[in-house]
């Protein structure tokens, strides 16, 4: 990507204090090609990144409303506005934003409840979140985000339950309690991401050898490859090729 | 001490005592040195095994014939197809997706395109949407023939190996007439098909209908009546519905513990919910009810196909949007497959948007707006489930497979401890897992 020559310049000519994740460099990703084309010098503010910071103000839509206020009846107003820290309903789908601590309240609300039961755990998946938010990502902020699919079969209604946390300290309670499923999603979780799901039975290495080291679905992890030599040419591996982005 | 030449015999001693290497004939031996006296063996199965579905491995602890523990260990197909999707652009991601559950691609695909679309905000046009129904229920039946041929394989039923692979070739020979390949089709684009159905695929299409049956019935007579194969099949790798649902398990594994829970009743997608068909189950919660229900869905899946060629209108395949359709048009020229000549001539010499949109659509890719959506859809296996994550820009943040074999797998030693050995075989055998959708 950009070289660290780029990024001083970067930022002496906008200057600007915001770090140069939320602005992106030249048209091709790559610098010191030999890129004649003078698209190098482009400037374009990334788009607002993939965490949206906004949230949905009520009422939801559809079956949202019904969802979120048999979850509030379940566990207490208190419990949830201290739980949910915001709630985005996009693209007719619900995600609710829910602080660590609070996860395995509103994880057996959902199941249990009769007028929720979210019997089914389709997934357990993690996102790294790393360099994405636009102008407004701080360092140290939660990066890593771990995703719960929850499916109501009495209902047939989805919801989607996300919590952040730090690279620093990536600690998430397990909800292997509640779903067993989730026992090898939350191995695999740990195993791309880092992310120590506490509780789990027997947290370990799934996909990756059991010796290791480094977490590969982090974004600041290689791709890794090899050049693919060919006659007269080398490929080199696709995270170091020219990008058009 | 063997009494063979053989090098790799014999015994040694490791960290958790003498470790045997058994090559036939020395049970003797092996068992008669054996200084505790214990009965129990811890044997591995795999990762090389002809009968553990792939490259599975599998660690049974034995005392005599029964299971006390089943451990399940996966990763050695991993290739990193999530990580690699991030490093490309939305439509070369259906190529890698295409080769996570090898033996059922086009529903990789349509997963991945579906959730695509919903981040797009589109639709595929009607065509495009009969016609991946058509292929995906093609997909279906060649994938649960590979489910009952690799069955009668490990069950011993050799010829039920051979009856199911025969049908499954003329199957592959309908997907390389429409698609161009026989596996890992990358047809289904986001915003609807790589190309349109060519000349004379409808008629082959209506002849292998009118031949499928009979042989089904064929492999009913070979197997469903045999008392053998019923004695090792009944009360197999039991699982009921609430083992099922705590630990994911969906697909024809839910179905034959009774519970009619398909995604294409449920949620229907591409327009399942104006199609007349039955979802089958059984209530034996067994490996026998599994493979009831797989025979089941071939037959519904049949009628499916009917009804999508009946449904077939002319029209486009692809989306109209000239800012996501993919640009290029493939025709079979004299020497191959390549571009065709038509759509050559046009971006050469007839529109110059035609020929940016070409270029920037290949090289860059469309844009998706930000955000993130999960889309789940009824695979042979069960749910397959793509969550995808964009930033905006042409290539995805993050694809997340839900696979259903990934999870499915996990109720191995629900089903298999407290049974014997050989009704492991059966019930992984009926779970069905594809290892590359496990580790993908």
């Amino acid at each position: 990507m950009t070289g660290p020559g780029d990024r001083e310049r970067d930022d002496a000519e906008l200057g600007a204090q915001a770090p140069s994740h939320g602005f992106r460099k030249g048209a091709f990703g790559v610098t010191g090609s030999g890129d004649t084309s003078g698209f190098g010098g482009l400037v374009r503010v990334e788009p607002g990144g993939a965490v949206a910071l906004h949230s949905t103000d009520r009422p939801y839509g559809g079956y949202f409303d019904e969802v979120t206020d048999a979850l509030i009846e379940a566990v207490g107003q208190a419990t949830y506005d201290a739980a949910v820290q915001r709630v985005l309903v996009d693209r007719g789908e619900i995600t609710y934003f829910v602080g660590r601590e609070h996860l395995l309240a509103l994880v057996q609300a959902l199941r249990d409840d009769e007028a929720l039961r979210f019997e089914l755990c389709s997934s357990v998946s993690g996102v790294d979140y790393l360099d994405s938010g636009g102008p407004a990502v701080t360092p140290g902020r939660p990066r890593l985000h771990v995703v719960y699919h929850l499916t109501s079969m009495t209902y047939r209604r989805r919801i989607r339950l996300e919590v952040a946390i730090t690279a620093e300290d990536p600690h998430v309670p397990s909800v292997t309690g509640f779903y067993p499923t989730a026992d090898w999603h939350e191995r695999e979780t740990f195993d791309m991401f880092g992310i120590v799901f506490d509780g789990h039975p027997a947290l370990t290495r799934i996909l990756m050898p059991d010796d290791w080291d480094g977490h590969p679905q982090r974004k600041d992890y290689p791709l890794g490859g090899v050049p693919v030599e060919y006659h007269d040419a080398t490929i080199p591996p696709p995270d170091t090729r020219r990008s058009y982005r | 001490m063997t009494t063979t030449s053989d090098p790799y015999a014999g015994s040694r001693e490791t960290t958790e005592g003498r470790v045997y290497t058994v090559t036939g004939g020395d049970w003797d031996v092996t068992l008669g040195a054996d200084q505790h006296g214990e009965e129990r063996l811890v044997v591995n199965m795999g990762p090389q095994h002809p009968s553990t579905h792939g490259v599975l491995r599998l660690v049974l602890d034995l005392e005599g014939e029964t299971v006390t523990k089943a451990r399940v260990v996966i990763g050695y197909l991993h290739t990193g197809i999530e990580k690699n999707t991030e490093y490309r652009t939305w439509v070369q991601g259906t190529t890698f997706v295409t080769r996570m559950d090898y033996l059922a691609p086009l529903f990789n695909e349509a997963g991945y395109c579906l959730a695509v679309e919903k981040l797009l905000g589109i639709e595929a046009p009607q065509r495009a949407q009969t016609i991946r129904v058509l292929v995906m229920e093609l997909n279906r039946i060649a994938s649960h023939l590979v489910a009952l041929a690799t069955f009668g394989m490990e069950m011993g039923a050799l010829t039920g190996m051979t009856n199911g692979f025969r049908e499954r070739e003329m199957i592959l020979d309908l997907l390389e007439e429409i698609t161009g390949l026989r596996m890992n089709h990358a047809y289904i684009r986001p915003g609807g098909l790589a190309q349109d159905l060519p000349e004379g695929s409808v008629e082959h299409i209506r002849e292998f209908l009118r031949i499928m049956p009979g042989r089904v019935a064929d492999f009913h007579r070979l197997l469903t009546g045999q008392p053998i194969w019923q004695a090792r099949l009944k009360d197999a790798g039991y699982l009921d519905v609430t083992g099922c649902v705590a630990l994911g398990v969906t697909g024809p594994i839910l179905r034959a513990a009774g519970l009619p829970w398909d995604l294409r009743k449920v949620e229907p997608y591409l327009g399942y919910e104006t199609y007349d068909f039955e979802v089958p189950t059984a209530d034996t919660c067994d490996a026998w009810g599994r493979y009831l229900v797989r025979m089941a869905e071939v037959n519904e899946s049949l009628k499916l196909i009917e009804q999508a060629l009946e449904r077939l209108e002319p029209g486009p395949v692809m989306v109209e949007d000239k800012k996501i359709a993919w640009p290029a048009q493939l025709s079979l020229g004299a020497d191959g497959m390549g571009n065709s000549l038509e759509h050559v001539k046009h971006i050469m010499g007839q529109s110059m948007e035609a020929l940016i949109h070409h270029f920037k659509l290949v090289t860059e890719g469309f844009r998706v707006p930000a955000g993130q959506v999960y889309v789940p859809i009824e695979s042979p296996r069960g749910e397959l489930g793509y969550h995808v994550v964009s930033d905006g820009s042409t290539r995805p943040w993050r694809v997340h497979v839900r696979d259903p074999s990934f999870v499915n797998l996990q109720a191995t030693a629900a089903m298999s401890e407290g049974g014997m050995i050989a009704d492991v075989i059966a019930a992984i055998a009926s779970i069905d897992p594809v290892m590359g959708g496990v580790d993908r």
